[in-house]
């Protein structure tokens, strides 16, 4: 039913964009001057006939089950009845007059189910009528303009204009989105765990939550040693530092290589190969560490007698670190070249050798946007997460052994999160006030990153 | 004195050596570590891409099958097949006991009542004869085939067993045995049983996801590149659009899902599972991502361009309209085709969203529970059975196949398509 009143009202404008044309040519040939090109008639009419109709017809699709759920359970106001139960009988109702209802049918709830459906069909055919009638009021105001030779391409621009200008909000929306989905759980969270015992905790135990009885009241004395991040924190930034060591110096270097010394032909061919490092989805270097190099690494330190955990952090951060790699060594290699040439040419000018040069007088020139780049790198090593779900532990240890594993924030929200959720959980809170760190903490890397890289730009433009 | 200088000088031509050296080792060390990675899938995977089948010859019994004289297509369709099949794998060893013919009947798939089955349905004269009958084999047997099972274990840390391999390897000298191209991969959804698991639930389930994913960052991306590279004031609202989107760019993916799990499936009570939600995250990841290279493409544009429409007489919205952003098409285009290739291997915010659940079956619309090909990885991967490691490297094979058709037809895109101006 939706989907045709949708096509039939898309249809609608389509069609009125040709009659708002065809009226155009009509008050031409009666050698009136248009006030505009033909077709913004069309795309005037066009609008007013459809976008009308259309805001209506979402308002209705957004509001229309929230109505419906109030008058249906008006009935059972007064009962004394919890949310929670009354949500129950809705879903019966709904369920019963889809005819998939399997339990017990009771009179009352064969009423509501009967009452549902009449007030749907009510729903639905007001709908239409209501629909039709904005139609029809709206097109025929926006023929009487077209009729009257006003003017049309002012409207019609100030429309698109408006869209753009809605399309440029989505950006915000979005963060605003992000904010607001995280922001409600973690003060949920922060409610039945106190801040300090989630920042300064040294415990981290999810699973422990589960263990609750959902009829028992929360009582957050049994949490007090449950949700301590610090292991969780500790085991992030222990991870990315082992990311961050091999790639540093191996993107560095390469950058430095590619924008100093490398032929057109060997830089033509090496950096598009490098980026392909960039361009390989996570969850393949998360098989990849989880196969490959967690069993060598294990093997490797069992010949030389040592006890490598199968999952330990090294092999994660490693392969974190060559995923890294691209993104450092490519923003380097832009950093550099943008250092200007007479810098260079003074340098080799007080007899300094190529590598003196670099190290003595490019490199400072470039600091700021190699620590910008290696900034961003940082940022994405703390929220990258498949490498780490699948390479890494998933119990939080505290240590900072290389060989022993960790878990990070990233991996507990997926540990906690996969399968089915109960929001209101102590545990299911936990994920999203950790999101919530590692978004705060990601967001200040990126500013801090993005001012530098840009602060630096300038200086040289 | 001299002596002493031409030491220095050679101090510093070896330091210079030096440094140009660990340049070298730095790239040739990133490059070893793309071709371990690539060999390595490939060495895993490419054996998943033929599949080994038992050739079992089968009594078509019509007594066992309950199948009366003359049987019509729906009598067939409903006969009682699992008896003519359990027969057949039985009568492989003539001396079996009860044990040993439970274990024939186990080394093929759980499937192999229906392959019989069909094998009737397409040749209903059968009924009466024996025919020999491919049967896809057990997915052990078939790494044993493939020589990646390690035989030389003590049985009892096997799940095959030697008298298992001892039928299998007189088939395989009777030339019972036969390995061909794996069509079943392709055409298969997600099975618990390695020797049946394809990818074509979690393809589709991808398919799906980016199409949502496309139909809604394109444009809006577009729009709104359009507006902050034409027409937006330069004011602090604007600066902090800015802010916004390159913040947004880099924001882990994770946040993602979480945005989607708090708001679209607690919220607004989208379906779970589904490809529609999926691509809906998906879609604000890469509209940043779609935003900065429309931006781009649209900057490029030269303003001789705009200032010789606007000379015309075309009003600023026909000049965008008419003029630059079709000129910056090839640009954007090529730019979202990067930002569809990044969402199409993201794991995490779609395992979030719950896209990560058992699906057997193709779905029909975004609306249906999928799977996508890197979830569909991160599910086999975390799978204990051997036959799935084979398969995780053929999927991942898959995978990179489509991100690197993808880029390569981006780069076509901006290549061919793209004005230089000069």
């Amino acid at each position: 039913m939706n989907l045709i009143l949708f096509t039939f009202i898309v249809l609608l404008g389509f069609t009125s964009y040709y009659f708002g044309r065809k009226k155009a040519y009509t008050i031409q040939s009666t050698k009136k001057r248009l006030t505009a090109l033909p077709q913004f008639y069309g795309y005037y009419l066009a609008i007013w006939c459809a976008i009308p109709a259309f805001i209506i017809f979402s308002l209705w699709a957004i509001f229309e089950p929230t109505i419906v759920k109030l008058l249906v359970l008006n009935d059972y106001s007064n009962q004394g009845y919890l949310d929670d139960e009354l949500n129950l009988i809705y879903e019966k109702t709904k369920a019963l007059s889809r005819g998939q209802f399997t339990g017990e049918i009771t009179p009352f709830i064969e009423a509501s189910a009967e009452k549902y459906l009449s007030l749907r069909s009510i729903a639905q055919s007001s709908k239409v009528v209501i629909v039709l009638s904005i139609i029809i009021a709206s097109v025929a105001y926006a023929y009487k303009r077209i009729s009257s030779n006003s003017r049309t391409r002012e409207p019609v621009e100030k429309f698109l204009n408006a869209v753009l200008f809605t399309a440029s909000l989505a950006a915000i929306l979005t963060t605003v989105g992000i904010v607001f989905s995280l922001i409600f759980q973690t003060i949920d969270f922060f409610k039945v765990i106190p801040l300090f015992d989630f920042v300064f905790g040294t415990h981290w135990y999810p699973a422990k939550a589960f263990v609750r009885d959902s009829s028992e009241a929360l009582d957050p004395t049994m949490y007090s040693d449950t949700f301590g991040a610090v292991p969780i924190f500790a085991g992030t930034f222990f991870i990315a530092f082992i990311a961050m060591c091999v790639a540093i110096p191996i993107g560095l270097m390469s950058g430095i290589y590619l924008a100093e010394y490398a032929s057109t032909k060997v830089r033509q061919y090496a950096k598009p190969l490098i980026e392909i490092l960039a361009g390989i989805p996570t969850v393949v270097y998360g098989f990849f560490a989880a196969l490959t190099v967690g069993p060598f690494l294990k093997e490797l330190g069992t010949s030389m007698g040592l006890e490598v955990s199968a999952e330990s952090a090294l092999a994660a951060g490693g392969v974190m670190g060559i995923m890294i790699i691209p993104f450092i060594s490519s923003l380097s290699d832009d950093v550099i070249t943008s250092v200007p040439q007479s810098l260079r040419d003074g340098s080799y000018a007080m007899g300094a050798t190529k590598s003196e040069t670099i190290k003595r007088v490019i490199f400072p020139a470039a600091l700021p946007g190699i620590v910008g780049s290696i900034l961003l790198g940082v940022s994405r090593a703390i929220g990258e997460t498949m490498i780490v779900v699948m390479a890494s532990g998933l119990a939080a240890n505290l240590t900072l052994n290389p060989l022993e594993s960790t878990s990070t924030i990233t991996a507990q929200i997926v540990v906690i999160l996969i399968g089915d959720q109960a929001f209101g959980d102590p545990k299911t809170q936990a994920a999203f006030a950790l999101g919530m760190s590692l978004f705060l903490v990601t967001l200040c890397l990126n500013i801090v990153a993005l001012r530098v890289v840009k602060k630096y730009r300038e200086k040289y433009e | 004195m001299n002596k002493n200088k031409e030491q220095l000088l050679n101090k510093r031509y070896k330091a210079e050596q030096r440094f140009r050296l660990y340049g070298q080792s730095a790239i040739f060390m990133a490059l070893l570590f793309l071709t371990i990675f690539i060999f390595k899938i490939f060495s895993t995977g490419y054996s998943a891409f033929q599949k080994t089948w038992l050739i079992v010859p089968v009594t078509f019994d019509a007594e066992l099958m309950m199948l009366e004289q003359n049987p019509s297509k729906e009598d067939i369709q409903d006969a009682d097949y699992y008896d003519i099949a359990l027969k057949s794998m039985a009568d492989l060893d003539p001396n079996a006991n009860e044990d040993q013919e439970n274990e024939l009947k186990r080394m093929v798939s759980y499937f192999f009542e229906k392959e019989i089955k069909n094998e009737l349905l397409n040749d209903p004269s059968l009924i009466g004869k024996t025919k020999e009958v491919y049967l896809t084999a057990s997915d052990d047997l078939d790494q044993v085939f493939k020589g990646n099972y390690p035989r030389d274990l003590p049985e009892d840390q096997r799940r095959v067993s030697d008298y298992q391999l001892k039928i299998f390897d007189q088939l395989v000298a009777n030339g019972k045995v036969e390995s061909k191209f794996n069509i079943s991969f392709f055409t298969n959804a997600d099975s618990r049983e390695a020797e049946l698991a394809g990818i074509a639930s979690s393809f589709m389930g991808s398919i799906f996801s980016i199409l949502v994913c496309l139909m809604i960052a394109f444009p809006v991306a577009v729009l709104a590149a359009i507006y902050l590279e034409e027409f937006a004031p330069k004011n602090r609202f604007t600066d902090f659009i800015e802010v916004n989107i390159n913040n947004l760019a880099a924001v882990p993916s994770i946040v993602f899902g979480l945005l989607g799990l708090g708001v679209l499936l607690a919220i607004f009570q989208l379906p779970r599972s589904t490809p529609l939600v999926g691509g809906i995250t998906l879609s604000l990841m890469t509209l940043p991502t779609i935003i900065i290279a429309a931006r781009a493409s649209l900057k490029a544009v030269p303003p001789s361009i705009r200032e010789a429409a606007l000379a015309m007489g075309a009003s600023r919205m026909q000049t965008t309209m008419h003029h630059t952003v079709p000129l910056s098409m090839p640009g954007t285009l090529s730019g979202t085709i990067i930002g569809l290739a990044q969402a199409l291997g993201e794991t995490a915010p779609l395992i979030l969203i719950g896209m990560v659940a058992f699906v057997n079956t193709i779905p029909g619309s975004p609306m249906d529970p999928a799977a996508s090909l890197p979830v569909q990885i991160y599910i086999w991967a975390e799978s204990a059975e051997r036959g799935f490691v084979e398969k995780v490297s053929a999927c991942i094979m898959v995978l990179l196949a489509f991100l690197i058709t993808m880029n390569l037809f981006a780069q076509i895109i901006r290549h061919k398509f793209e004005k230089k101006w000069s």
